[in-house]
């Protein structure tokens, strides 16, 4: 029973890092209907972002929570920034042209963040600082760290904020209006330009998110670190319903507790096979996703 | 007009390319010796230690004249650490610049990619680190001047079993890569045979870093000890997330625990944690002393590591079978290789059997407060 609820609870916790970053591919595409692949690689470099923060800073800040919150703050900033840069360079001068040339476009763009990125920051994994001190807790024999709370309150908390944000501000209804229809959209009135750069810049802000919370959890980070979870988040988004924001979440900890199922009590060495497989399975019965409509739901 | 444009640059492009390769090799008089390994990537530290290991022979030769009155050129491609770029740089090595041997690589996956060309074109290949005893069973132009995996996973078992007196052990293997699953497997052999039960045998993927699935279900097994015959940026993370879970068992490992970066991402996780390695840095034989000296001055005092030990006996032993063949031809220089016999090297007294692989010895280290200290000597 302990075993299974250290499982239950490892799962949860790999999941909600899948979930955190499915949410920001299920905003770009509510809005723009693209599947932004250089979403991962933003992730990545939300880490990088604060891995060089929390080196500058060192030794200013007394460490412990509020250097925590500033570094996680900076490297928010950063990747919104890069990502309206991304949508401006990249995406806009091609968003009137076939949905194919987008998706290729988007691919390009991973590649080159990618490679840039092996430049500039070395292909060798950095080991990220630990600027929150880690705790333990133990209840009935199950183990768990603050860091893996935080991960999961931090991805439950941003789906709801966005759902509100989304449901019920102005800017989330002008959002929603993009997403139903531009034209109509600019007829009334709204500037879709700057709507979707903030469709980017939140996206973007937490793919940053993500990466300083899992780095937290994982030490570890290097260039390419971006690909595999990007993969996964994208099938945990489209699992969920792509578009959908709770469908996002579900979806990420399905995922997660799939695989730590899988690994725990199945075949270590067919993790990802099975998991995948199971994935095949609900999407060939339900494939619209789990929380998506027929008719694709708009953010 | 900007079609026109990207045609123009399409066209320039092909033209450079195509100068490129109509170029000939050098002129000069030079022996080329080709070097591959990973100078980025995950085990990039791999590739930076053997490479100055390698690069000091090279240097060193060169400095006291040469051999065969002719200097030496290295010429080193990055391989990134991936089995298909291992490949794609030896092709390179070897079509465009024409060495006449090859040095690398240290992982085995990476050396099992690109070692059938080398054999294929009949170039020569020394690999300095790859343990794992496919690689030179790929044919009679592929060597090694490192032990292999049968022994270095005998070398853990023993250790396991008779020093430090453990009945169970679990297992936790990289399954991507060949020297993982090799090394896996000739430890539960050896510890099977020893008397020994191994109570679990789990898996995960170099890049996974999520182990916290495996761990949990190890520790329901109470295994004494846990052996991770993996990569270092992995083992760091595997530790570290141990300890979390309450998982108390000693970690045993490979030599593909000899990096800095270990204690950088496992930190106090790591300590009583024991790897086999192919030589201790602490070893006090003047020999070795020698060598640390002056690696240290040529390389800002930095320490030389086992790999860069091995890199250094890679090199040595291959200029060594050039200066014996009397020519650059590599079917002579593999003839002289094949014989090597007694060669003094860093690592240990270096002799090529009818396998191409060395025998020799290993060293039991203990992870102790970011130092690897010299534990106990294991001969074959």
């Amino acid at each position: 029973m302990t075993a299974f609820l250290q499982q239950l609870l490892n799962g949860l916790s790999l999941g909600s890092i899948y979930a955190l970053v499915a949410l920001g591919y299920t905003m770009v595409y509510g809005v723009l209907r693209l599947i932004n692949f250089a979403h991962g690689d933003v992730y990545m470099l939300g880490a990088f972002a604060g891995y060089y923060a929390s080196k500058l800073l060192h030794g200013r800040l007394n460490g412990g929570l509020p250097e925590a919150a500033v570094i996680l703050v900076v490297s928010m900033i950063a990747c919104a920034l890069v990502g309206m840069l991304i949508e401006r360079l990249a995406y806009r001068p091609v968003r009137r042209a076939s949905r194919l040339t987008l998706l290729i476009v988007a691919i390009g763009v991973s590649l080159l963040i990618e490679n840039l990125a092996q430049i500039f920051f070395g292909a060798d994994p950095k080991f990220f600082p630990q600027i929150l001190p880690e705790r333990m807790f133990e209840w009935r024999g199950v183990l768990f760290t603050n860091q893996q709370i935080l991960v999961l309150a931090t991805a439950v908390l941003l789906m709801a904020a966005l759902t509100l944000f989304i449901r019920r501000t102005r800017t989330g209804k002008a959002m929603r209006a993009v997403a139903h229809n531009p034209d109509a959209a600019r007829l009334m009135g709204i500037n879709v330009n700057s709507i979707i750069s903030l469709t980017f810049a939140l996206g973007s802000a937490l793919a940053a998110a993500g990466g300083i919370l899992v780095s937290l959890n994982q030490p570890s980070i290097d260039p390419l670190m971006g690909l595999m979870t990007g993969i996964k988040a994208f099938v945990a988004a489209v699992l969920g319903g792509i578009g959908s924001i709770p469908g996002a979440v579900l979806g990420g900890l399905i995922l997660g507790l799939a695989e730590t199922f899988v690994a725990g009590y199945g075949s270590s060495t067919y993790r990802d096979a099975i998991a995948f497989f199971i994935l095949i399975i609900i999407l060939l019965c339900k494939p619209e996703g789990l929380l998506g409509k027929g008719q694709v739901e708009k953010v | 007009m900007k079609l026109a444009g990207l045609a123009g640059a399409g066209m320039l492009a092909g033209a450079l390319i195509l100068a490129a390769c109509g170029k000939k090799g050098p002129e000069s008089n030079d022996i080329l010796i080709g070097e591959f390994g990973a100078l980025t990537g995950s085990i990039a530290s791999f590739g930076q230690s053997t490479h100055k290991g390698v690069a000091l022979a090279v240097e060193e030769v060169n400095a006291g004249g040469g051999v065969l009155g002719r200097k030496i050129r290295l010429i080193t491609e990055d391989d990134q650490g991936k089995p298909e770029e291992a490949l794609t740089a030896v092709t390179k090595l070897i079509s465009k610049d024409r060495v006449s041997a090859l040095i690398g690589e240290f992982a085995s996956s990476n050396s099992l990619a690109a070692a059938p060309f080398a054999q294929q074109s009949r170039i020569p290949m020394v690999s300095h680190g790859s343990t794992n005893p496919k690689v030179t069973q790929i044919g009679d132009y592929i060597f090694r001047v490192c032990f292999i995996d049968p022994f270095q996973g005998e070398v853990m078992a023993k250790f396991a079993r008779n020093t430090l007196k453990l009945d169970r052990v679990a297992i936790l293997r990289d399954i991507k890569s060949d020297y993982s699953v090799g090394l896996a497997d000739y430890f539960t052999k050896s510890f099977t045979a020893l008397g020994g039960t191994v109570v679990a045998d789990e898996s995960y993927s170099a890049g996974d870093k999520d182990f916290n699935a495996q761990l949990t279900a190890l520790k329901g097994k109470t295994p004494a000890a846990i052996f991770v015959p993996g990569y270092y940026t992995e083992v760091g993370l595997i530790a570290r997330q141990a300890r979390k879970l309450g998982v108390h068992a000693i970690l045993l490992g490979g030599d593909g625990w000899d990096s800095d970066k270990l204690w950088e991402i496992g930190g106090e996780a790591l300590n009583g944690s024991y790897f086999s390695n192919h030589y201790s840095v602490d070893n006090p034989s003047p020999v070795i002393q020698g060598f640390v000296e002056q690696f240290k001055a040529r390389y800002d005092g930095e320490k030389p590591d086992a790999l860069a030990a091995l890199g250094y006996d890679a090199a040595k032993v291959l200029i060594d079978a050039i200066r014996r063949a009397g020519s650059d031809d590599p079917k002579a220089i593999r003839d002289s290789l094949a014989t090597t016999q007694g060669f003094a090297g860093i690592t240990g007294i270096i002799s090529l059997n009818e396998n191409r692989d060395a025998v020799k010895s290993a060293v039991v280290l203990e992870v102790k407060d970011g130092k690897f200290v010299y534990k106990e000597t294991v001969d074959p």
